[in-house]
């Protein structure tokens, strides 16, 4: 066995050995109250928790192959909340169940803290899953359900209660802890699930897009939550959600996935502002594209020619040479209206407004034939009003345009 | 109806209306059910009835029954009345034989549970689509009448049978092994008759079980073992306490099986009692004999679904 699981049964109160399954502070009680002791503290800071190498999963046999993951390799650090976003099908869930265990990679490896664990059963890997659909055991109780793990583990009786009872508390469900798990709400359902699945203290919680069963309200209130006990345990979260949102909100790091490929891992700033390819420009946020041509480049800022005539520096993604015809994005709100057409970057004639409460959106069709929307955020006053059908301009503001690698 | 009767001056006409419906829908599912109740009144409960009063009357020397009380039928269950001196002995055989029958039941039980629940768990993790075939193929036997299955075992492993000549023929034995109208073959009989009634209400159970929760058993450090006894058995204990019901019940008053398979030597209960109407012509043993089955299955069945109840609480 490539991690030491095996002394699970036999002496859970050794003495503290960098090795899993060996909590160094998981035997000890909390100290602080309602937060989680058995904090894993990085043995050395900035690690990877997980690497995946080079993984390739295909689903089927002969002509009906298919592959759900086409060579991915991303690495995600310790202690971090990490996202896999992307549209359904596109191999973000692929990747959860494989780091999981429930299926296991056609090719390469998966590293965990520096093992292989590709090959090993789920039950051998000191990770845990909150489900989507929470699959919590109907024929047991609340405090079965978190308890679960930990009894199978082979803890002693002592430290399993005192455990559910410090996990009943981090997600405030101690009333309930006697119910069965069909008379309880959604929401605490899906408290039961994250407390099940954080009590046998994982190295690392995968979380397979479990907020989306709930209504609005409740899934605001849950991610704040998720947060906090991020921080409070210290565990390495992977999250799987579709919500650009959410992931947005929630995440230290975002991979963005479309088609069995990672198209581009950084911070929600680094996405947000600086999409690598069209994808990602236009799956997360509101995006305006325009076609240019590249007349210079310098140390990552090329100097791109619109149609107008007009020039404007704009980045461009590391390890790509923009020639040519280029597509460069706008985020609408980098961009702003000028009266005068001929003081904008562009023109073009206003072709609707439509006021959404704490901004405006002015849709422009540029002289060149593109859509284009600016986003204005209202404010008591307003310095200028614009009717549909004027001729307007679009100033850009500085580092707003980005060259596209696609 | 009460609230109709209530106050119907306060009730408003819809109120009243309603009212009305649910009577009325009430009264017409009542009628639904009427036809069944008709038949089991006239062909359960009725000859239940006459069974329970014959069963304290005479024997008529040729079959029948001479009107006049007696009790009999149930002294003769546990005793035998002396030819000289009229007074009663116990005899266990009756007794034997209800244990025997029950131990086959027992026994039949438990093998068509342990061969029944991979075949059940093997259909129910198939693709959908492919589901129903399985369901077909299990229910294959029913295609055919259990008399002429029950005869197809007797070819098969009497002496002159297929086990028997091809065995001698490859040289492994040189005299036939003696199977038919054996304990050996009254089991094998049981089996082959009950083990679809087993594996069918298992099916049902482990085909809705969402195989999700095993996934979230291994996820939570579950061995295989330990997902199937924690996680798999108490979710499908319905399909379990429904099988063994369904193979319990008619393997104890099993008849045609150990009639032709065990060769009227080792009996089982539902042969004694067909014998007191057939050949011993004592009706009102017979009887008793049916009742004393019946209430020994009611207490079995009472005691076992209160013991599997109490185990689903602790999943």
């Amino acid at each position: 066995m490539g991690i030491a699981f095996e002394n699970r049964v036999t002496a859970p109160q050794l003495p503290s050995r960098p090795a899993y399954g060996d909590n160094q502070t998981g035997t000890h009680l909390p100290t602080r109250a309602g937060s989680l002791n058995g904090v894993i503290v990085p043995e050395q800071p900035g690690k990877n928790a997980i690497e995946v190498r080079g993984v390739r999963k295909v689903f089927g046999t002969g002509e009906n192959q298919v592959a759900a993951l086409d060579t991915v390799s991303v690495s995600i650090r310790e202690n971090e909340f990490f996202t896999l976003l992307g549209p359904s099908g596109c191999g973000k869930t692929t990747l959860l169940r494989l780091i999981a265990g429930f299926d296991f990679p056609t090719a390469g490896e998966i590293l965990l803290h520096g093992q292989d664990i590709a090959p090993l059963p789920p039950f051998k890997r000191p990770v845990n899953t909150v489900f989507q659909s929470y699959a919590l055991f109907p024929h047991m109780t609340v405090a079965q359900n978190i308890g679960f793990g930990l009894e199978m583990l082979g803890k002693p009786k002592a430290e399993i209660e005192a455990r559910v009872t410090q996990m009943l508390k981090l997600v405030k469900m101690e009333a309930l802890k006697a119910r069965r798990t069909s008379q309880i709400s959604g929401g605490q359902q899906q408290r039961v699930a994250l407390a099940r699945a954080l009590a046998p203290q994982p190295k690392v919680l995968l979380l397979d897009e479990p907020l989306s069963a709930l209504d609005y309200k409740l899934r605001k209130e849950m991610q704040i939550e998720l947060k906090r006990l991020q921080h409070e345990t210290g565990i390495t979260f992977i999250f799987v959600t579709h919500d650009q949102e959410e992931a947005l909100t929630m995440s230290d790091r975002i991979a963005v996935m479309s088609a069995g490929k990672i198209l581009q891992v950084g911070s929600p700033r680094d996405i947000y502002d600086r999409p690598a390819e069209r994808f990602v420009a236009d799956f997360i946020g509101e995006t305006n594209f325009l076609p240019g041509t590249v007349v210079s480049k310098k140390s990552g800022v090329a100097t791109v020619k619109f149609a107008s005539n007009a020039t404007i520096a704009a980045g461009y993604p590391e390890g790509f040479d923009p020639t040519g015809e280029v597509t460069l994005v706008v985020r609408p709100e980098h961009a702003d209206l000028v009266p005068d057409p001929a003081k904008g970057t562009v023109a073009g004639t206003l072709a609707n407004i439509v006021y959404f409460g704490t901004d405006t959106h002015y849709h422009v069709k540029l002289d060149g034939g593109e859509n284009f929307i600016v986003r204005h955020q209202n404010s008591r006053s307003a310095p200028v009003t614009y009717a549909t059908g004027a001729k307007v301009g679009i100033q850009f503001e500085e580092d707003a345009a980005r060259v596209l690698k696609d | 109806m009460t609230t109709a009767a209530l106050s119907p001056t306060t009730l408003s006409k819809a109120a009243l209306f309603e009212a009305q419906a649910v009577k009325t829908s009430a009264r017409r599912n009542r009628l639904l059910s009427l036809p069944a109740l008709i038949i089991i009144g006239i062909f359960g409960v009725l000859p239940l009835v006459i069974i329970c009063v014959y069963s304290f009357l005479v024997a008529a020397p040729y079959g029948g029954v001479q009107w006049q009380f007696s009790t009999d039928a149930y002294l003769n269950f546990l005793f035998q009345r002396d030819i000289f001196d009229d007074t009663l002995q116990f005899t266990p055989d009756f007794l034997i034989i209800y244990l025997r029958s029950f131990l086959f039941a027992v026994v039949t039980t438990v093998i068509c549970l342990l061969l029944g629940f991979p075949t059940a768990y093997f259909m129910a993790t198939r693709p959908p689509a492919q589901r129903n075939w399985w369901v077909l193929l299990i229910t294959i036997p029913f295609w055919s009448n259990l008399l002429v299955r029950t005869l197809a075992i007797m070819f098969i492993i009497r002496d002159e049978g297929l086990i028997n000549n091809a065995l001698i023929g490859l040289g492994v034995i040189d005299k036939p092994i003696t199977m038919l109208y054996t304990n050996f073959a009254i089991q094998l009989g049981l089996l082959y008759a009950f083990l679809p009634f087993m594996v069918l209400p298992l099916y049902s159970s482990l085909e809705k079980l969402d195989f999700r929760l095993v996934e979230a058993g291994y996820d939570l450090y579950a061995t295989r073992r330990q997902v199937l006894w924690r996680v798999i058995i108490p979710l499908s204990k319905p399909g379990i306490i429904a099988g063994c019901l369904l193979v319990f019940i008619p393997a104890l008053g099993a008849y045609v099986t150990p009639l032709i398979l065990g060769g009227g030597i080792h009996l089982m209960i539902g042969d004694l009692i067909a014998q007191q109407f057939g050949s011993g012509r004592n009706w009102p043993l017979g009887c008793a004999q049916a009742l004393i089955l019946m209430a020994a299955v009611l207490v079995a069945l009472f005691l076992y679904v209160r013991n599997t109840s109490g185990k689903v609480q602790h999943g």
